[in-house]
């Protein structure tokens, strides 16, 4: 009696978790994916009009705009993260005595709220009292620094604000992996007479492959679910011109009581990220099953 | 970050070290500049930002911002300052990362010592939970707490963060626990010890680094949200990063930009205290949710 007890006790101490998730992960994506086929305005309505929100989703000027940005925020975002991550992740090995202290300062950022962030970057890119009256005043008259309220620009001081808050992470990651590089590889091919950039270029980088694909997984799911960044940093502004999926997700749902379009977009943004993280994720539990 | 560096290369010439260190000092200007603008200019008077330079040194020192932010600005409609919400994401943060913390610790518990036929499947699914856009859930989750009486409560609130902080937890523990000697587990079992009795006496009692790094890891994503207040909070519940927004992006009034540095700060504390405090858990915390397995 007592044995079959605890035979069942494992399942459940998990069962409320499983419970839990099940409903309130995946039953309310497919609530979501219901919904995003319906007529649903400010409540939710169960009318069904099959793909008609998707429809009008890629027919609307504001979303492509959402989508053009995510593109444009995604690509320099990553791309500017790793290269920066990279960078300070090999010259922080060349033995630098300081590296204790120096390590925690380029890693800060990412304990912050990007709300936080977004103000301290607010106020400092705004040209009327930040970075450009700071260099008028110090005598550069010329200087113009007004992204943050340009349409055509505005979109790159988010990408400014956030490769600030996550490039020390992805140094982290790199510094990480540079530290696990077997020795004796490097000291072989110093035998073979290669010197310091040589065994960076062809040796040590390609062997980072798997950090670059850990740093670009986890980037590129932060790129797609970022929202208060843009909301602190400029509301979506000028006028759309920092929209992200997040943030028009959040606006069609809620203040333009438009929930249908608005569920279709969150499950765009659901595709979009499962594509990612779902091969990754299925090759990471099958790699660590084979240790 | 453990090891020694690499015993590579760049030995090169004095130039190269000093260009190295440039680099090195650039970025650390970087990294800390909009920490220096907030702080200097949190302490000057809201004319010396207007007419000034946002990298100068305060001309008159005043502590009134910080007085403001905490105590008086006003926020929405009421000039209450930050306090009250200061206070509503404590009384968000601690229940929500202590119950999700508890229960990632027994999941991870029976992920690795008691698995079953599908126990696999439920860490996969926990394991997909931790990265899903929280989009997905806004209209459904808004539906049940307003049907479970929790719509616009601190309750709600705890309940939305435990969910989705599940993942996370259950992923740290099951990883952790996974590297704990199982015979340790049988051994108890034979000499009868039942399934949570060996939990507290064996392996609870070595589980305080995991433990740590999961609180923190929790502490900082619970306290740093930003959409699950937005979406679910009312005045009696909002929390502090909500507030903060709604400082400083309020349409009315003077933009007091002194009083919205001090506000940044002050919501940025706690999490910067513990990562003063702790940064090597933090750190353990962040590589161990990107690199799985």
């Amino acid at each position: 009696m007592i044995d079959r007890f605890q035979n069942w006790l494992p399942r459940m101490v998990l069962a409320p978790s499983f419970f839990l998730v099940l409903v309130f992960v995946y039953g309310f994506i497919l609530y979501t994916g219901y919904l995003s086929m319906t007529d649903s305005k400010m409540l939710p309505s169960y009318n069904w009009v099959g793909f008609a929100n998707y429809e009008k989703l890629f027919r609307l000027r504001h979303w492509n705009t959402a989508i053009t940005n995510l593109a444009i925020f995604g690509i320099l975002y990553i791309g500017i993260s790793s290269a920066i991550g990279l960078l300070l992740a090999i010259l922080l090995d060349q033995k630098i005595r300081a590296e204790g202290f120096i390590r925690p300062i380029y890693l800060y950022p990412m304990a912050l709220s990007f709300i936080v962030t977004g103000t301290a970057w607010k106020w400092f890119l705004d040209p009327g009292i930040g970075l450009e009256n700071t260099m008028h005043q110090w005598g550069w008259d010329s200087f113009q620094f007004n992204w943050i309220k340009d349409r055509n620009y505005a979109i790159y001081t988010v990408v400014i604000a956030a490769v600030w808050q996550s490039s020390g992470f992805v140094m982290a990651m790199f510094l990480a992996g540079l530290r696990g590089v077997d020795n004796e590889i490097i000291k072989a091919a110093q035998m073979d007479g290669a010197t310091g950039i040589r065994i960076y270029r062809k040796i040590i980088i390609p062997m980072m492959r798997p950090v670059f694909l850990s740093a670009f997984v986890v980037l590129a799911h932060l790129a797609i679910k970022a929202y208060d960044l843009v909301v602190a940093l400029t509301g979506g502004g000028p006028g759309r011109a920092t929209e992200l999926p997040a943030t028009f997700m959040y606006s069609y749902t809620f203040t333009r009581n438009q929930m249908g379009v608005g569920a279709s977009s969150a499950i765009i943004m659901l595709i979009m990220i499962f594509s990612i993280i779902v091969p990754y994720v299925y090759s990471e539990l099958r790699s660590g099953d084979k240790r | 970050m453990s090891g020694a560096a690499q015993d590579i290369a760049m030995k090169g010439s004095r130039a190269t070290r000093i260009i190295i260190y440039t680099v090195l000092i650039l970025f650390m200007i970087f990294y800390l500049l909009p920490l220096y603008v907030m702080l200097t200019n949190s302490l000057k008077p809201l004319d010396e930002i207007r007419g000034g330079d946002m990298l100068a040194l305060p001309k008159n020192w005043t502590i009134e911002p910080w007085r403001a932010a905490w105590s008086y600005a006003q926020i929405g409609v009421e000039p209450t300052g930050l306090r009250p919400y200061f206070i509503n994401s404590i009384f968000m943060v601690v229940p929500a990362v202590l119950i999700s913390t508890a229960l990632g610790a027994l999941n991870g518990y029976v992920l690795t010592k008691w698995s079953f036929r599908g126990s696999g499947l439920v860490f996969g699914l926990l394991l997909l939970a931790c990265f899903i856009p929280f989009q997905i859930v806004l209209i459904p989750m808004a539906r049940i707490l307003g049907m479970l009486g929790l719509a616009g409560t601190t309750s709600g609130l705890v309940l939305v963060h435990t969910i989705y902080g599940l993942g996370f937890t259950t992923l740290f523990f099951r990883n952790y626990y996974a590297a704990f000697p199982t015979e340790l587990v049988r051994a108890a079992q034979i000499d009868g010890a039942g399934f949570f009795q060996i939990f507290w006496r064996i392996l609870a009692p070595s589980s305080a680094p995991i433990a740590v790094v999961t609180i923190i890891w929790q502490f900082t994503n619970v306290w740093n949200d930003f959409l699950f207040g937005v979406s679910f909070a009312d005045f009696d519940s909002i929390p502090m990063t909500v507030a903060l927004n709604n400082l400083v992006n309020s349409s009315t009034g003077v933009k007091e930009y002194n009083v919205h540095f001090a506000g940044a700060i002050l919501a940025a504390l706690p999490t910067l205290i513990v990562y003063i405090v702790s940064g090597r858990y933090f750190v353990r915390g962040l590589m161990a949710g990107a690199v799985k397995g």
